[in-house]
């Protein structure tokens, strides 16, 4: 890694890459340092706290948790990034209420300063595929590419807090057809195939997944089948949660709709950062792809050997 | 809000009551819900309300008109936070937020479901993470992270102590702590009533069958 990297982000790892799904967070550090752009350690950072969850249940705890994650990045002078779509939205929502409402952002130092902490508002919370698209830019990922996917259809799913509220995001506004990560997608040579409802949620997030799993696995189960129907051979997404939800929720959906779905889904989920590595010619080992374990009821709950072994010979 | 608009809202919007929760309404700025003009734009983009008896457009009415049991309806936990019915709202009613500060006067009100609060009183608030990898019952979590290259532990509050103490500090200080706690004593006495209840009916049914 380049110690003087032009590019340097403190590593915001939330909760479910780092304790469920550490193939994801391994991936990121391994396509980052590849890259040249330079990660730093948020020693003690917390739950961002999760936007659907804590911030429904009571907003000052969510806002004053996420300021101290953000003044974490502060003292090391350098913008956030995350690989998660949950963690971007309290971030990035935090960071721009208190930076537009003066009031608030008293408020909340008040309580900071009880633990000795300020949030100034000087570092921006940005997301692994924000990052991609905007500070390293397309082109500059394409120069990377060692390997072309020749015979790959890829179901992109977005997420909603990547995009949305879209007035709290930098893609200009846009938020019923971006094209971003289809567009990162596509230098490795994977066709990111159109599916019906493509910006539909995964059911993950919100608080649902927690009050009632059949009602998550519904949303899931219906985009699968519309992904299904694409003939999709894998599902690229960047967010860890909808990652779970669309990993471990195919067994769920498998098993409460088994009368209604036809063939049980089997789909292989990979994160964007997986996918890229690949490409680049990085090992399939650094990327969290392969399994070098005996632990039981651990993800990837739906394997990716159909993948690995579609394209071993397109690696080339 | 000026005394004048705040007036305006009690006569129009909550005259059907003058609770203590309307209040919480209007303090909560869910007056921003007058412009809305039913359309149902909402509704219709609602992926939650596709799959179940959710109606976006349906609650926030209700909050609108006063009406609190909409504070106990299960529906309003069933919003995944998409945000797409808060990017096309015609009236630019940011109507996710407004669900989500309805969610906060439920939680105030102690209507919050028990995975809820044992996700924010015995998971979040005792670790820092919702979603721990410490604890005896996590040692597959640290296995798999190791198996992937990591160190078993992430530098999260997971490695340090001290944040755990400091993100509590800070919960108590905004009155989170509180708020769990009156919350618990409300689920105590609530689970003690519904044993007492039971322990009636068993009781009744004894001594009918006595009569017999
Ligand atoms: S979309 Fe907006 S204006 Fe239309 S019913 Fe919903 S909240 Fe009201
Ligand atoms: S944010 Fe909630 S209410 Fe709005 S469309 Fe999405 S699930 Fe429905």
């Amino acid at each position: 890694m380049s110690k003087n990297s032009k590019w340097k982000y403190g590593f915001f790892l939330g909760c479910v890459a780092p304790n469920r799904y550490p193939m994801i967070e391994a991936s990121i550090r391994a396509v980052f340092d590849h890259l040249g752009a330079e990660i730093l350690e948020l020693e003690g950072a917390s739950c961002c706290p999760a936007p659907g969850v804590f911030r429904a249940f009571h907003i000052p705890t969510w806002l004053v948790i996420a300021a101290r994650n953000l003044t974490i990045a502060e003292e090391l002078g350098i913008d956030v990034v995350t690989g998660c779509n949950g963690c971007y939205g309290t971030l990035r929502d935090a960071w721009v209420e208190l930076n537009h409402e003066p009031e608030l952002k008293k408020m909340i130092n008040e309580h900071l300063a009880k633990i000795g902490r300020e949030f100034k508002g000087s570092i921006e919370p940005k997301h692994v595929v924000q990052v991609l698209y905007q500070d390293l830019g397309i082109e500059y990922l394409r120069g990377f590419v060692k390997h072309k996917f020749k015979d790959l259809k890829v179901a992109v799913h977005y997420g909603c807090h990547i995009i949305k509220p879209s007035d709290k995001r930098p893609w200009g506004g846009e938020y019923e057809d971006p094209t971003f990560l289809d567009e990162i997608i596509e230098i490795t040579g994977a066709k990111s195939i159109n599916y019906k409802d493509k910006f539909q949620c995964c059911g993950a997030g919100g608080a649902v997944r927690t009050a009632v799993k059949e009602i998550s696995a519904d949303f899931s189960r219906e985009k699968l089948e519309n992904i299904r129907d694409a003939g999709a051979d894998i599902i690229i997404d960047c967010c860890p949660f909808c990652h779970l939800q669309l990993d471990l929720g195919q067994m769920e959906a498998n098993n409460f709709y088994k009368d209604i779905i036809g063939e049980p889904y089997k789909i292989p989920v990979i994160y964007v950062t997986q996918l890229l590595g690949l490409a680049f010619g990085i090992d399939p080992n650094l990327l969290g792809l392969m399994k070098n374990h005996d632990l039981q009821q651990v993800p990837p709950f739906i394997s990716l050997e159909p993948f690995l072994e579609k394209v071993k010979n397109q690696l080339t | 809000m000026s005394d004048n608009v705040e007036k305006y809202i009690k006569r129009k919007v909550y005259k059907s009551t003058n609770s203590r929760i309307a209040q919480k309404f209007v303090d909560a700025g869910l007056e921003k819900l007058r412009a809305c003009i039913n359309c149902g734009t909402c509704t219709g983009g609602c992926p939650s309300g596709r799959r179940t008896a959710y109606r976006t457009r349906s609650v926030l009415r209700r909050a609108l008109t006063g009406d609190e049991s909409v504070l106990e309806d299960i529906g309003i936990w069933f919003c995944s936070t998409c945000y797409t019915c808060y990017e096309r709202c015609p009236r630019g009613i940011p109507v996710t937020d407004m669900i989500i500060k309805l969610r906060n006067i439920a939680v105030e009100e102690g209507h919050i479901l028990d995975p809820h609060f044992v996700l924010a009183n015995k998971v979040f608030y005792v670790t820092g993470h919702g979603v721990p990898a410490n604890g005896e019952g996590n040692q597959k979590w640290r296995d798999l992270r190791e198996s992937y290259g990591l160190p078993p532990l992430p530098p999260t509050v997971h490695m340090h102590p001290e944040a755990v103490k400091e993100c509590q500090e800070l919960m108590k200080s905004v009155g989170f702590r509180d708020l769990l706690d009156k919350i618990e004593k409300q689920k105590e006495k609530e689970k003690l009533e519904a044993e007492k209840a039971e322990a009636n009916k068993i009781e009744d049914k004894k001594k009918e069958k006595e009569k017999k």
